[in-house]
């Protein structure tokens, strides 16, 4: 599968990634041959067998493990702003986004 | 019920109606961490790397988010899906910490499902779930703290959401406020969401199409985040009406997000960027898929409570209400339960008549709920029985409970404090009859004349002499006697 430049373009705002024109025709060729790799797997017959989603399924299937419903984490503002690149008191502070 | 629509000038459109409904889940720990879900803490107190999206967290389900979502299923009527799985919804945003936020996509938890719903004229309306699905909350941004920054609390960040989804089979604003008034009531029966709009509990997204009778669908529109019941159906309106306007002058509705904004009455499309809905949706790697036990599921089954339908019709078939009546007394669980306690070993009418009447009047007034009462089941079936019992008569009951809302005491203290015994003694009403008569002699008169309507004056007169205490049967009893 060959990706134009105008997906590309699409796929890197998505990802909120800058991408120069200059590099657009290398990421375009790198993305190609990424799907093209993954598109080997059509090969497989899979005629009959579900869709797998993550973990083991049939005689090996595995289910989502759950936790009680009880308080075990919070309280450590400091620990969670840590990385905030800006703060104000104990808010993340961003440029001001409003719709 | 008579059909809801919209004169253009090309003649009368119909509204289609949708609603998303974003219900948060009664729970102490959030959906995927352990940090605690309670309104109003600290900003970022209540906040777990797995909520902050630090790199390695991992989520893990928490099993009464689990239990809730089934058991608002199971009162949906909807059907459980014992295999469903968590899906990454991929967007940018500054209150979106991982860049998505992990819902339920292609296999949801509770498929079809129906809400019956109660219109003013007394019809009802069976209204179509198409699915319920579990996914997390964003964290809040406050844009009104600083000029030019925007303020993230992470708090509700990865809270459990319960995303409701109904069939476009709602066809007016009152369809859609009514679905959205039972299903509040539903949830709140179950304890699996507050119901809260005001706090934000409960969310709704609303779509709305137009179209000429027997058509099919036309381009729907999406209304965002209405957050009251009246805003929701306001919106309805609105966006109807716009839609109708754009058609009518030859041209095309596309389908948008659009907001409503309360103070204008209008709509007005985002300035969302052309590729906010690609949400390149794929299964959350970090998550198997959520298997339910069937027993479990039973289990949770026989721990509902009597849901409002079911109650509804108890309260006909055991206490004999009229369905109006019903209707009103289950809208929550607690007036119910209230209605319960009165009514046993009363007269049911007569009860519900003093809930629905004077006890409510008194609750409206005084800004309080059923839950803040000043006057308890308990003490307002004490005063039903001083009626029922002769001890005072209606409108001296009337008295004693504004007292009651007043002061919190019982009826009895009341009636003995202020002498509102009522007269029953035949002596004492014959004196009162007698005197009344004498002082009216041209009143009489006229009454022997054929004026029979004066008989009412009579009594009236009657009543004020004996300071309203008389019972009215024997003092009607008494003025027939010596009338005649």
């Amino acid at each position: 599968m060959s990706l134009d430049p105008a997906t590309v373009r699409r796929i890197a705002k998505l990802a909120r990634i800058r991408v120069d024109e200059t590099q657009l025709g290398q990421l375009q060729t790198e993305l190609s041959g990424i799907l093209s790799w993954i598109e080997q797997l059509n090969e497989v017959d899979v005629e009959g067998v579900e869709p797998l989603a993550g973990g083991a399924q049939g005689a090996q299937a595995m289910a989502l493990k759950m936790r009680e419903d009880i308080v075990t984490d919070g309280g450590i503002p400091e620990q969670v702003l840590a990385n905030a690149p800006d703060r104000i008191g104990n808010f993340y502070a961003v440029p001001k986004v409003v719709e | 019920m008579a059909t809801y629509t919209i004169e253009g000038a090309t003649g009368s459109w119909e509204v289609v109606i949708g609603l998303e409904v974003h219900a948060q889940v009664i729970s102490r720990s959030k959906l995927f961490s352990g940090a605690a879900t309670d309104f109003g803490a600290e900003p970022n107190t209540q906040v777990s790397f797995v909520d902050a999206a630090f790199p390695g967290m991992l989520p893990v389900i928490n099993r009464e988010c689990v239990a809730q979502a089934v058991r608002t299923g199971l009162g949906l009527r909807a059907h459980i899906n014992l295999v469903s799985r968590f899906d990454r919804k991929n967007y940018f945003y500054a209150d979106l910490p991982a860049g998505y936020q992990i819902s339920q996509y292609q296999h949801p938890i509770v498929g079809a499902g129906t809400i019956e719903i109660e219109l003013a004229d007394g019809s009802t309306k069976q209204i179509g779930v198409t699915r319920l699905h579990l996914e997390q909350d964003a964290g809040k941004s406050l844009h009104d703290q600083h000029p030019s920054k925007t303020f993230i609390d992470l708090n509700r960040a990865g809270v459990a959401l319960m995303e409701i989804v109904s069939e476009p089979d709602l066809r007016s604003p009152e369809e859609a406020g009514a679905y959205l008034r039972k299903l509040r009531t539903i949830l709140r029966y179950l304890g699996t969401c507050d119901g809260n709009m005001e706090e934000g509990s409960m969310r709704a997204d609303v779509n709305v199409s137009v179209r000429k009778h027997g058509e099919p669908f036309r381009t729907r529109c999406e209304v965002k985040n209405v957050n009251s019941i009246r805003f929701v159906m306001q919106a309805i309106e609105a966006e109807a009406k716009r839609q109708i306007a754009v058609w009518e002058e030859g041209g095309t509705v596309d389908q948008e997000t659009r907001l409503f904004d309360p103070g204008r009455g209008e709509t007005r499309s985002m300035r969302s960027k052309e590729d906010a809905h690609d949400y390149r949706y794929f299964p959350d790697p970090d998550l198997l898929p959520l298997v339910l036990d069937e027993a479990w599921v039973a289990e949770l089954q026989r721990g509902l409570p009597e849901l409002p339908d079911e109650k509804r019709a108890r309260l006909m078939r055991e206490y004999g209400l009229p369905a109006y009546d019903s209707g009103v007394l289950v809208a929550e669980q607690a007036i119910a339960d209230f209605y319960e306690t009165l009514a046993r070993g009363r007269d049911a009418k007569l009860a519900a008549n003093w809930m629905m009447g004077d006890f409510f009047a008194a609750l409206n007034r005084t800004g309080k709920t059923i839950e803040t009462s000043p006057v308890s089941a308990a003490a307002l079936g004490q005063l039903i029985d001083l009626i029922s019992d002769n001890t005072i008569n209606g409108r001296i009951a009337k008295e004693v409970f504004e007292a009651m809302v007043e002061t919190g005491e019982e009826p009895g203290v009341i009636v003995e404090r202020k002498g509102l015994r009522q007269v029953i003694d035949t002596g004492a009403i014959d004196a009162a009859v007698d005197a009344v008569l004498a002082a009216n002699p041209d009143k009489l008169a006229e009454f022997k004349a054929g004026k029979e309507k004066l008989f009412g004056f009579f009594v009236g007169q009657v009543m004020k002499a004996m300071a309203g205490k008389g019972n009215p049967a024997l003092v009607n009893e008494a003025l027939k006697r010596k009338l005649a």
